[in-house]
């Protein structure tokens, strides 16, 4: 039979995805505009179907350190917040990405900085790719454009997180996490067994047999020369996360003479002006990286050969953008177009920066 | 009497636990965490729980205790053991899970995870070593530094103005509804470590019985960091540390 | 067929989940649909807007510069909105709490007295329903049979009870709205 087609907000759509995916812990700390992912999960009580632990954690920092944690232990956990409260998650981040752990962190960005302002936004690309927290490390990054795929990177973000034993972000912002589409939800997952986490996830800490080795889960190590060897071995495990896992979608870029090159929400807009400058005979295509790190820029390059510019719309000062031009090496003409602190422009207003490319 | 006939086992009168490995331990000549270690593991074996516990360390001197105690480990960020111990006990209800915490970690950088862990009732022990310094980083003022004691952050002597008053978090923790026992031990004499033990076993049987928070506080030396003689600082702790922070269960349910 | 509405006013007046039913009645009908509110403060009691979408084919922009229908319950509304009616479309209004009624020529305008007519007959939770009626009469995206699927879909199940009045405030809807 086939699944029921709900309506939903995305953040609604993260909680239900989580349950079904058999995820074994939520933590996090109430913020705009992200909440309903918490209280969508404590209305669903998942503690009495599948045994998921739900907890509302006295602080964000706590939160992801919970989710650090249970991490440890081989489980599927998560968070989810609001740009400054992912901010404070970028310590337990980086010892996450230091001890190598899988999990799930959930970013329904809004303007800054500092406190800023509840409204959309995507200024915290630089933050989600190039780092965040200290150290060279790399976060798994995955931007939904729709409710529907809100509810299918829980299961994505999961999978690569585990594949890789990294953590990897599903880097939102407040209009996928507001707005109600349609969407189908994946079936129930069974959660893993302790036995089958000790198979799968050997290293987890879930008590020491008799006749194994203790299973220690650090970051720490003070000897230089070794802590070289585990960078160096991060940094191999990111290669191949970036020869393997990239994503994007492509709309109309066949013949396309420009691009527009836009991420999560503003794809969406982006695609209105896509139709609005087909229909003007401009021959223009919509590309959207679904993965903003491993970034699709071996693709994005190829296009270079073949187009003759393009236009990156982002709501904020201009951050991917510069991960496009290094991806075009500067060949063609990249544009770019953002808002600031909250405000979202139109597929009107994307349209007339469009033709300014021309 | 030769060597082998005392070497039988009816003659066996102190044997090092098992789950206590043979990896030399960094800690200074009088320092107090060997024996709380010690203690720690002799708890688990004796109540045989080692496939079933799982440590939390913390940043301070004990970061390397998983480097010398058999069971599974966490290293947690600076002040977090307590929000890891609390994941790992939810998650995980039939393991027997407890944080290893200094007073810095515990009492400064850690208050929130402390106290809130604490207020939940979570189902962990605790054990903290307060020795009023930061040991690790060298011996730089910790929230639980007596008054008019120096250290490398307050030179000149812990000074009320400047730096407030040493915390009794131990009392402060007793008060909360989601602690079943507060305890405050130490480890200097053969007696104490006797008593200690017995606390810190009724700690861990508290957990397994979902009972709530149990703390075992340690009054401790830090010989290196008083700048002291291993003798010396056992012999100042019982005149400067023991009148602020007396020994004695300050909640037992 | 597509159909891009704004719904604006006050919050507390039930614009967002006026929308929200709207959208679950496209759903009962297999419809695209997308919803997006504005949310945070304004939902307490400020201005509170949610954009609605019908379609037959997938919906790109949720935010759009222009709508086919603006349902505005309030000045700030109206002065908001009334530019981003599409030449050619509709606005209907509530005149309760409306200074200066709109004044453009090259879109039709429609006059319901929802407010009035719910406290009236005793029943000011039913607002959103009347205008709503109002506007399914002006342009009938969706039958009332799916509205009605689609309440009872978005209701929890303890309002159910609530049904047929929400009914008789829709046909009470589709009676007074007016062309000016």
């Amino acid at each position: 039979m086939a699944e029921e087609v709900k309506l939903m907000k995305g953040n609604e759509a993260i909680a239900h995805a989580a349950i079904r995916y058999g995820v074994d812990g939520y933590f996090g700390y109430p913020i705009t505009p992200q909440s309903e992912i918490m209280e969508t999960l404590m209305d669903e009580k998942p503690w009495e179907t599948t045994g998921m632990v739900v907890l509302q954690a006295e602080s964000e920092v706590s939160a992801i350190n919970m989710v650090y944690g249970g991490a440890a232990c081989g489980k599927r956990v998560m968070t989810s917040s609001s740009s400054p409260g992912i901010s404070l998650k970028q310590e337990g981040i980086s010892y996450m990405a230091g001890a190598e752990l899988p999990a799930l962190i959930v970013n329904v960005m809004r303007g800054g900085p500092g406190l800023g302002t509840i409204q959309p936004s995507q200024a915290d690309y630089f933050q989600t790719v190039k780092g965040g927290g200290h150290g060279d490390y790399r976060l798994i990054t995955l931007a939904p454009a729709s409710v529907q795929e809100m509810a299918d990177h829980v299961a994505l973000g999961f999978d690569l997180a585990f594949k890789y034993n990294n953590p990897s972000m599903i880097l939102a912002d407040g209009i996928i996490g507001q707005m109600m589409e349609k969407v189908v939800l994946p079936e129930q997952k069974p959660r893993k067994t302790e036995e089958e986490i000790r198979k799968e996830q050997p290293w987890a800490t879930l008590g020491k047999l008799r006749g194994h080795k203790p299973n220690i889960i650090t970051s720490l190590e003070l000897d230089a020369a070794v802590m070289e060897q585990n960078n160096i071995r991060f940094q191999q495990k990111y290669n191949q996360i970036e020869e393997n896992e990239v994503i994007y979608e492509e709309l109309l870029c066949d013949d396309a003479e420009y691009l527009i090159v836009a991420f999560g929400s503003t794809a969406r807009i982006s695609q209105a002006t896509v139709e609005m400058a087909r229909k003007e005979g401009i021959k223009v295509g919509l590309f959207r990286p679904v993965t903003l790190w491993p970034f699709p820029k071996k693709k994005l390059k190829a296009y270079s050969e073949k187009i003759k510019g393009i236009l990156t719309v982002e709501l904020n000062a201009g951050q991917m953008v510069e991960d496009v031009k290094l991806a075009v090496e500067c060949k063609i003409p990249v544009n770019f177009y953002g808002r600031l602190g909250g405000i979202v422009p139109t597929p009107d207003e994307v349209l007339n920066e469009l033709k300014k490319l021309l | 009497m030769n060597i082998l006939e005392i070497i039988k086992p009816e003659n066996l009168v102190y044997e090092k636990p098992r789950l206590m490995n043979d990896n030399p331990m960094h800690y200074c000549p009088g320092c107090s965490h060997g024996v709380v270690h010690k203690l720690i593991v002799e708890v688990i074996e004796e109540m045989g729980m080692e496939e079933k516990t799982i440590g939390v360390a913390p940043v301070g001197c004990a970061v390397f205790a998983y480097n010398y105690l058999d069971i599974d480990w966490q290293e947690a960020a600076h002040g977090r053991a307590p929000a890891l111990a609390t994941a790992i006990k939810r998650l995980n209800p039939d393991k027997m899970v407890f944080t290893y915490q200094g007073d810095g970690d515990l009492a400064a950088i850690g208050t929130a995870e402390t106290i809130h862990a604490c207020n939940r009732g979570e189902n962990i022990v605790i054990v903290f070593v307060n020795n009023a310094i930061y040991g690790m980083t060298g011996g730089q003022m910790a929230p639980t530094t007596l008054l008019n004691m120096a250290t490398a952050t307050c030179p000149l002597g812990r000074n009320v103005e400047l730096n407030g008053y040493p915390l009794k978090i131990s009392d402060l923790l007793a008060q909360l509804e989601g602690t079943c026992l507060v305890t405050r031990q130490a480890v200097h004499t053969a007696a104490a470590v006797k008593k200690a033990k017995k606390m810190l076993r009724k700690a861990f049987e508290n957990s397994m019985a979902r009972k709530g928070t149990s703390i075992v506080e340690f009054v401790s030396t830090c010989a290196s960091g008083w700048k002291m003689t291993p003798d010396q600082s056992n012999k100042w702790m019982v005149e400067n540390m023991f009148p602020k922070y007396p020994l004695g269960d300050l909640k037992d349910i | 067929m597509k159909h891009e509405i704004i719904i604006a006013g006050f919050g507390g007046q039930g614009v967002l989940s006026m929308g929200k039913i709207l959208a679950y009645s496209g759903l009962m009908e297999d419809k695209e649909v997308a919803w997006f509110p504005s949310y945070g403060p304004e939902q307490r009691g400020g201005t509170a807007n949610v954009t609605v979408i019908l379609s037959d084919d997938k919906i790109s922009s949720p935010i759009l510069l222009q709508f086919d229908i603006a349902i505005i319950l309030n000045q700030p509304s109206l002065e908001k909105f009334e530019s981003r009616v599409k030449s050619g479309g509709i606005l209907i209004y509530d005149g309760n709490g409306i200074t200066t009624p709109p004044t453009r020529k090259d879109i039709r305008i429609f006059h319901i007295d929802a407010m009035n007519t719910a406290v009236n007959e005793g029943n000011a939770k039913a607002f959103n329903m009347i205008v709503l009626g109002g506007m399914l009469k002006i342009e009938p995206m969706v039958t009332i049979e799916s509205v009605m699927k689609g309440l009872k879909k978005s209701l929890p199940e303890r309002h159910h009870k609530l049904l047929p009045m929400n009914e008789k405030a829709i046909l009470r809807g589709m009676e007074i709205i007016k062309e000016i």
